[in-house]
């Protein structure tokens, strides 16, 4: 690769400070005790605690997926530590009594908490560590009859809704993650638009993870009632540390008749250095249910940060008529790897999905597409199209793609198209040879390469997910 | 057109020039001067290419030896887009494909990039619009072509249009056309031939780097040059290049060329 292009890819991350604040922090390690404490901390009903420690007996017995297509040393459960809140100096009453050291971490990575200074009609719940520390637009939102608060405080306050649905997308005992997820979850976000509501305002989650030793794993769920709307943005970033962090998130969506539910992810999590150490380990379950007839669930994710990504954001198409989408963009750099894609499960009938992948790999990252795409038995007149597109920068990462198709109805129609291309030397001396530097050039290919995706971003985050694109493979042309 | 008291525009002197360690040009002169149409002949190997990408920059080419100026300012110093931005204009011979990066997009961005440098206005995307399907209309290119991906699934002659529509847009000081012939029907040769003598005039210059006589029939040049093995070994006027066509290079070598050479 040559100068230029390294240099390209290689600029530091911004988001790396660590907040210097008092935390609660439980004893490292997990056992029974450690769920026990947490579900106190929280002042659980006993049914939560009961679907903690059924899902931590699942965990026990279950071991680590080794499927995807990355490499890491083992991690040390026992050496992590469950739950890190930061010490609030008193009970909070209004968001002006938000610990200002908070306000000013948001501030610096651009996270408006202030209602009055806010990003215009964006609702922001935001979530340091293990807990949600502040939720804005609540009771404009109430006006409505949205409820839009940590998932902490719906178990309090709406304890049947977190009851009917926790659990129903992604059970206790989905896979190892989801598991671990489903014993030790501290916190989350919390979203329901009730009947014929359309979300007059995008809904987003900002989490940052501060604590050294701590995991983070958060729990979502968003639930659309018939004929319900909502676009919903998640943001993430972490300081840097030279150890490994564990981010095990799980989300959940449940589309009702007619309803249609839109989720965004720009993911920044710390990446590690230029040589691997450190980092965030990403490894989350996100999916959604599309129950009700004409229901309509979209994915579109822009995953730039972590050492490793393991994510596959999917859609159960349960409903007649529903509709699945994904699209995604994942970008590596240095030693980072993605494993990344999508399920799409076909059980209506007349279900359709799309789903437009991008993956780009600088230095020597590693980037997997894997994607299944199911037609049940009783997915009559399903439709799928999946295009996967891969681009490499200079000659040290590399691509692969997995997809996985299982046809059970004859009726179906599936597509699925894939390509890999290169930014190479020769195309950034036609750029050079019209004045165009490296840079530009870069940007301009990338933003070319990923602009189907883009388009799907709410305009503020499209804009947001351009910039960092750009900042995340500065350096790596040359 | 030659006129004497033209300025010196291109002075090259003594360069050499080695790719992965292979030194392939041995030690090249060569002057241009404002107002002139310049040809370099040669075989397949003897430099001509290498040459072209070495005055634009290309990194895989090392400049070992020697100087090259343009408007008296040293070359050799500057990066491949500064050395555009300066007026130097390469058309390549088989020009990149990008995909995703629409056309219109690209010419812009270039556009605006050269006018910057020289303190004048940038266009907007609409005012652009307005007048790149000028420049086009007088190289006979289609208009879907700009919201097409840069050379992506364009024919060998959309590509070499495209090449000449850049030169357009950016009136270089330098224009160094890298068998722009090649891979054209008579028509697209024509057409394309007829855009570079538009666009030559005095304060500018233009050298032509290319195989055959065909392309000299169209853009006629004030001198012809022969290289062969990294050296312009022959420099003369247009007649050189139909005696080439004629008699091929090896009769260089022979006394009769050598004799008819001088007499050129």
């Amino acid at each position: 690769m040559s100068a230029a292009l390294q240099h390209l890819v290689n600029q530091p991350y911004k988001h790396g400070f660590v907040t210097n604040i008092e935390s609660d922090v439980a004893p490292k390690g997990l056992n029974e005790d450690v769920i026990r404490l947490i579900s106190s901390k929280k002042n659980e009903p006993e049914w939560l605690l009961a679907f903690r420690l059924e899902a931590y007996q699942r965990w026990l017995d279950m071991t680590e997926p080794t499927w995807q297509n990355v490499k890491h040393p083992k991690i040390d459960f026992q050496a992590i530590s469950y739950y890190s809140a930061p010490k609030p100096k008193k009970k909070l009453a209004s968001m002006d009594e938000v610990d200002p050291e908070l306000l000013r971490t948001f501030e610096k990575l651009g996270v408006p908490m202030h209602e009055r200074a806010a990003l215009a009609w964006v609702a922001v719940d935001v979530i340091f560590d293990s807990v949600s520390v502040a939720t804005t637009y609540k009771e404009k939102l109430a006006e409505v009859g949205i409820i839009f608060c940590s998932i902490s405080e719906a178990v309090q306050h709406h304890p049947e809704l977190v009851k009917q649905y926790l659990g129903t997308v992604v059970p206790p005992g989905d896979n190892f993650y989801a598991a671990l997820n489903s014993a030790v979850f501290t916190d989350g976000s919390f979203c329901y638009i009730p009947k014929g509501v359309k979300c007059p305002m995008d809904l987003s989650t900002y989490f940052r993870i501060n604590t050294q030793e701590s995991g983070q794993f958060e729990r979502t769920l968003i639930i659309a009632e018939e004929g319900a709307s909502v676009s919903y943005l998640e943001g993430c970033t972490a300081p840097q540390f030279d150890t490994n962090q564990l981010h095990a998130a799980v989300v959940e969506l449940v589309a009702l008749d007619n309803a249609d539910i839109k989720y965004s992810t720009v993911q920044n999590w710390y990446a590690g250095d230029e040589n691997g150490v450190g980092g965030i380990y990403n490894f989350v379950t996100k999916r959604g249910l599309a129950k009700g007839r004409n229901s309509r669930i979209s994915w579109t994710q822009v995953e730039t940060g972590s050492a490793i990504t393991w994510k596959y954001p999917s859609c159960i198409l349960r409903g007649e008529n529903s509709v699945g989408e994904f699209y995604s963009v994942a970008v590596t750099n240095h030693h980072q790897q993605a494993d990344t894609g999508t399920k799409m499960i076909h059980i209506g009938r007349n279900t359709r999905s799309t789903i437009v992948s991008k993956g780009i790999s600088a230095g020597q990252s590693n980037s997997s597409y894997r994607g299944l795409v199911r037609i049940a038995p009783t997915a009559t007149n399903a439709r799928n199209y999946s295009q996967c597109d891969s681009m490499l920068i200079g000659s040290q990462c590399g691509a692969h793609t997995f997809p996985y198709i299982q046809v059970q109805n004859n009726s179906a129609q599936v597509e699925h198209e894939a390509s890999t291309s290169k930014i190479g030397e020769d195309q950034l001396f036609y750029f050079a040879q019209r004045g165009i530097d490296a840079e530009e050039a870069v940007s301009m290919i990338i933003n070319g390469f990923c602009k189907e995706v883009f388009q799907q971003l709410p305009l503020e985050f499209a804009v947001e997910a351009t910039k960092l694109l750009s900042f995340k493979l500065e350096g790596s042309v040359g | 057109m030659i006129d004497p008291n033209s300025k010196v525009l291109l002075e090259v002197r003594d360069l050499h020039a080695t790719v992965d360690g292979t030194e392939i040009l041995k030690g090249v002169d060569f002057t241009v001067k404002s107002g002139e149409i310049h040809a370099i002949m040669g075989l397949n190997g003897s430099g001509k290419s290498t040459f072209a990408k070495v005055l634009a920059g290309h990194p895989a080419y090392e400049m070992t030896q020697g100087t090259v100026r343009l408007d008296g300012q040293d070359l050799s110093s500057l990066a491949p887009e500064e050395r555009a931005r300066a007026g130097v204009f390469l058309a390549f011979q088989y020009p990149i494909e990008i995909p995703g990066v629409a056309n219109d997009q690209f010419l812009r961005l270039a556009y605006n990039t050269v006018q910057a440098q020289h303190g004048k206005e940038e266009l907007d995307p609409l005012e652009f619009d307005d007048f790149v399907r000028e420049k086009m209309k007088q190289l006979e290119m289609k208009p879907d072509f700009l919201d097409r991906s840069v050379n992506e699934g364009f024919s060998g002659g959309e590509k070499k249009r495209n090449e000449i529509l850049q030169m357009a847009l950016l009136e270089p000081r330098l224009a160094i056309l890298d068998e722009t012939d090649s891979g054209l029907d008579i028509d697209a040769l024509k057409i394309v031939a007829n855009g570079v003598n538009r666009l030559a005039n005095k304060d500018n210059a233009i050298v032509l780097v290319t195989h055959y006589q065909r392309l000299l029939d169209y853009i006629v040049p004030d001198y012809v040059h022969v290289m062969e093995a990294g050296r312009i070994i022959k420099t003369s006027g247009k007649e050189l290049a139909l005696a080439l066509e004629t008699h091929g290079y090896d009769w260089l070598h022979s006394e009769a060329g050598r004799a008819l050479g001088t007499q050129l």
